[in-house]
């Protein structure tokens, strides 16, 4: 095994042979993915060591100040597509796929939601036809993000609605610039536009873009899935916090202070500390080598506290918080949930318990795999697709 | 420094319960004697914050913690809490001499505070009579002959305490204190004089009177000293003793509530209505994932307190964060174990009242978490409205 003084040696070396002021920022992030130095984890010659997760951190101590891929514009490819690539991919899709991704050359989208299914995936409809080496594509997504900058998406489709529904599932590789894919932008409460609807209309993808096997599109989308909740759930302490955020603004505004506006406030404050410890034990028990249960309900911790510091932000503020900075129809480049002004807080925050499963989803996930409870009874498991009552 | 158990507090865990499933297989009321020699004598809990050149084991609050965690779970009314962790740390702190006793289990001692006594206000204090029977010992500073003190009866709790440590002198000293855990069967009681100083009475010159109280495994009493001769301490911080135990109690509320998850989640899974069991009922099962993660958060922060304790730092934020949290969701989990119980969970059968009654008094006990959280204000950045 690699062990962390290897990591630091090849991280200084890399940095006395390469200048950053005389590589293009692409060139640098080429060159720093080549030297195994862009994720650690990964296998040699695939941009990493095959180190242990966690000596990630020595690199990108000392890797501080150089360029990076804006990891914002590129986190469905680094925390979804790569780890899917990796576990299913060919040897031939891995090389292809993941040095432009992580460069962010190559921006990825996630092509999994429906219309017709958000929280019951395995329901979904979009319907992939195999066409002598080619697979025919039909069929609509909605809630992706980065959709019109991408160049590939990860599509799970039905190869065979008649088979039961989680059954009859394929995992692709979808090119964004093939004809039929059309993207259009899905505008938010918030004003603008980070998710877009994704039609796809007679769309060829060759039989080389399947990830996994023909009928594996549920195993495969589930690896994506639990790389999402593991991201999502060991991200590190953040900087800036939606309650610094607001002591920022407590401090600036004593006259508006209001001793009910500070109980619920300072219940806020304990309510954020114990969520950035259940994060830090949860970190600590993964680097011990035991993966606790807690990644999973860490977004709902999160999503609750977002909510609620957010929405006491807009009515400390008053007049100020009856405005807002600007409704303009856009369509940002990343998402920053802190960014912006008290009233965008406040209402990008009400996705947080809708995206990446809703918080009622995962209080089943809690409940279910953590805690043991029976599940619902269901009578949509067995019947082929087709059948369901729609 | 971690949050996460060390493979020593494992096997401590380990040992302290699987004593207690010996010895105190379900919640009662009234002490349990053979429990609390089995625990103080032969795992030596009693003596866990004494240095080992005093007799003690030399451990720390990170230890105590795990024993609180387990002794919160197994409902077991012991003075483990009043007498080994909130008067052995006063009498430490003091240089009490006879603090072996307290660390082989042979005495138990209960600090005269109000079991709701607050770190954040002022407490009761003793009043202490040197002119009639004080003997002037010479160790401590206090003049012989001086004018019989009268205390004021109030110690203010951020007065500076003189830190004079160890044996002062005797004296007589008088007092009456409502709300005292861990009095029943006490040996010894440290009563609180202002100064920094404590006097220590022996049971035979206090008068204890129980009463009915709501948490029947840990009984209140009054203690009432009157002219009685003691020993006078300095050096001790009854404050600080508050702070410590408010700040360890978290562990016992994550013990509390631990149990009531648990014993939820078996029951919800037996418990068939409608032809199914009740715990595959979506209402009900996000009623307990929501509980699962607010334990989950508990432990952090029951763990994060008795981190910063056992370190010596200034703990006072990691304190008031884990009392805070911790006792709202100890009286969570025992209000949701009842509700979820149905009608059993209303019944004297069934153990689940004395965790309901455990959780309420807890919350109140060193500080509510309404205390707490106003306490935080000023230490991370809040101020109060003018």
């Amino acid at each position: 095994m690699v062990d962390a003084t290897t990591v630091r040696q090849r991280a200084e070396a890399f940095l006395a042979e390469h200048d950053p002021s005389e590589l293009s920022p692409l060139d640098w992030l080429r060159a720093r993915f080549d030297a195994g130095l862009a994720w650690v984890h990964f296998p040699e010659g695939l941009g990493g060591l095959g180190a242990p997760r966690d000596l990630q951190g020595v690199v990108d101590q000392l890797f501080r100040g150089t360029p990076d891929n804006n990891p914002g514009r590129i986190g469905i490819g680094l925390g979804m597509a790569a780890p899917t690539i990796l576990a299913f991919g060919t040897e031939e899709q891995r090389r292809r796929f993941l040095r432009p991704l992580w460069t962010g050359e190559e921006v990825w989208c996630q092509l999994f939601s429906e219309p017709g299914a958000g929280s019951d995936l395995a329901s979904l409809a979009t319907r992939a036809v195999r066409d002598g080496d080619d697979w025919v594509v039909d069929g609509q997504k909605v809630w992706t993000s980065s959709a019109h900058l991408a160049r590939w998406g990860i599509l799970v489709a039905r190869h065979d609605p008649d088979l039961p529904k989680h059954r009859g599932l394929t995992y692709f590789v979808c090119d964004m610039e093939a004809p039929g894919v059309e993207v259009r932008p899905l505008r938010q409460i918030t004003g603008e536009a980070e998710f877009n609807e994704v039609f796809l209309t007679g769309v060829r993808l060759g039989d080389d873009l399947r990830l996994g096997e023909i009928g594996d599109g549920w195993k495969v989308a589930q690896t994506t899935l639990m790389n999402e909740r593991v991201a999502i759930g060991t991200a590190g302490s953040p900087r800036r916090t939606m309650m610094g955020i607001f002591a920022e603004s407590w401090n600036e505004r004593p006259e508006s202070r209001t001793h009910d506006l500070h109980q619920r406030a300072l219940g806020l404050w304990v309510q954020g500390e114990v969520m950035r410890l259940t994060g830090q034990r949860l970190r600590e028990q993964l680097l011990a080598g035991h993966p606790g249960p807690e990644g999973s309900g860490m977004k709902l911790l999160f999503s609750r506290h977002h909510q609620e510091v957010s929405a006491l932000e807009v009515e400390f503020l008053r007049e100020d918080g009856l405005t807002y900075d600007d409704w303009t129809f856009r369509r940002p480049d990343g998402v920053d949930f802190l960014g912006r002004g008290a009233g965008y807080r406040y209402l990008r925050a009400k996705g947080n318990s809708i995206e990446g499963g809703t918080s009622e989803i995962l209080r089943n996930i809690v409940a279910e795999r953590v805690l043991g409870l029976p599940a619902e009874p269901r009578t949509d498991v067995a019947v082929p697709w087709k059948d369901l009552p729609r | 420094m971690t949050l996460l158990y060390t493979e020593v507090e494992e096997e401590l865990r380990t040992a302290v319960r699987d004593l207690l499933a010996d010895k105190a297989p379900v919640a009662a009321e009234g002490e349990n004697a053979a429990a609390w020699n089995g625990l103080a004598r032969d795992i030596g809990v009693a003596g866990l914050l004494v240095p080992e050149d005093l007799g003690g084991a030399g451990a720390s609050a990170r230890e105590v913690a795990v024993v609180l965690e387990e002794l919160g779970r197994a409902g077991t009314p012991t003075p483990f809490l009043t007498s080994s962790v909130l008067a052995t740390r006063v009498l430490l702190d003091a240089g009490y001499p006879d603090i072996s006793l307290l660390a082989a289990g042979e005495v138990t001692a209960a600090l005269c505070v109000s079991l709701a006594a607050s770190p954040y206000r002022d407490i009761s204090v003793g009043v202490l009579d040197e002119g009639v029977a004080g003997r002037e010992s010479g160790a401590g500073g206090l003049q012989a002959g001086a004018a019989p003190e009268r205390a004021t009866g109030v110690l203010h709790a951020g007065a500076a305490a003189e830190r004079v440590t160890g044996v002062l002198q005797a004296g007589v000293v008088s007092g009456r204190f409502t709300g005292v855990a861990g009095a029943v069967g006490a040996d010894l009681f440290v009563v609180p004089l202002d100064g920094g100083r404590v006097a220590v009475v022996g049971r035979d010159h206090a008068r204890v009177e129980p009463v009915v109280s709501l948490d029947v495994t840990r009984p209140l009493a009054v203690v009432t000293v009157d002219r009685a001769p003691a020993v006078v301490l300095g050096g001790a911080s009854v404050r600080d003793a508050l702070l410590f135990a408010g700040g360890l109690m978290a562990s016992e509320q994550v013990g509390v509530a631990e149990w009531c998850l648990t014993t939820t989640v078996a029951y919800l899974k037996e418990r068939r209505q409608f032809a199914r069991p009740v715990g595959s009922f979506q209402a009900l099962k996000h009623r307990l994932a929501d509980l699962w993660l607010e334990v989950a958060g508990a432990r952090a922060a029951a763990r994060n307190a008795a981190d910063r304790l056992a370190s010596g730092a200034d703990a006072r934020v990691a304190v008031a964060v884990a009392a805070a949290h911790c006792g709202d969701v100890a009286v969570c989990a025992a209000e949701e174990a009842l509700q979820l119980h149905g009608g059993i969970g209303m019944t004297w059968e069934h153990p689940i009242h004395l965790y309901l009654k455990r959780a309420k008094a807890d919350a109140i006990a060193f500080g509510t978490p309404g205390a707490h959280r106003n306490a935080l204000g000023p230490l991370v950045g809040l101020p109060a409205p003018e």
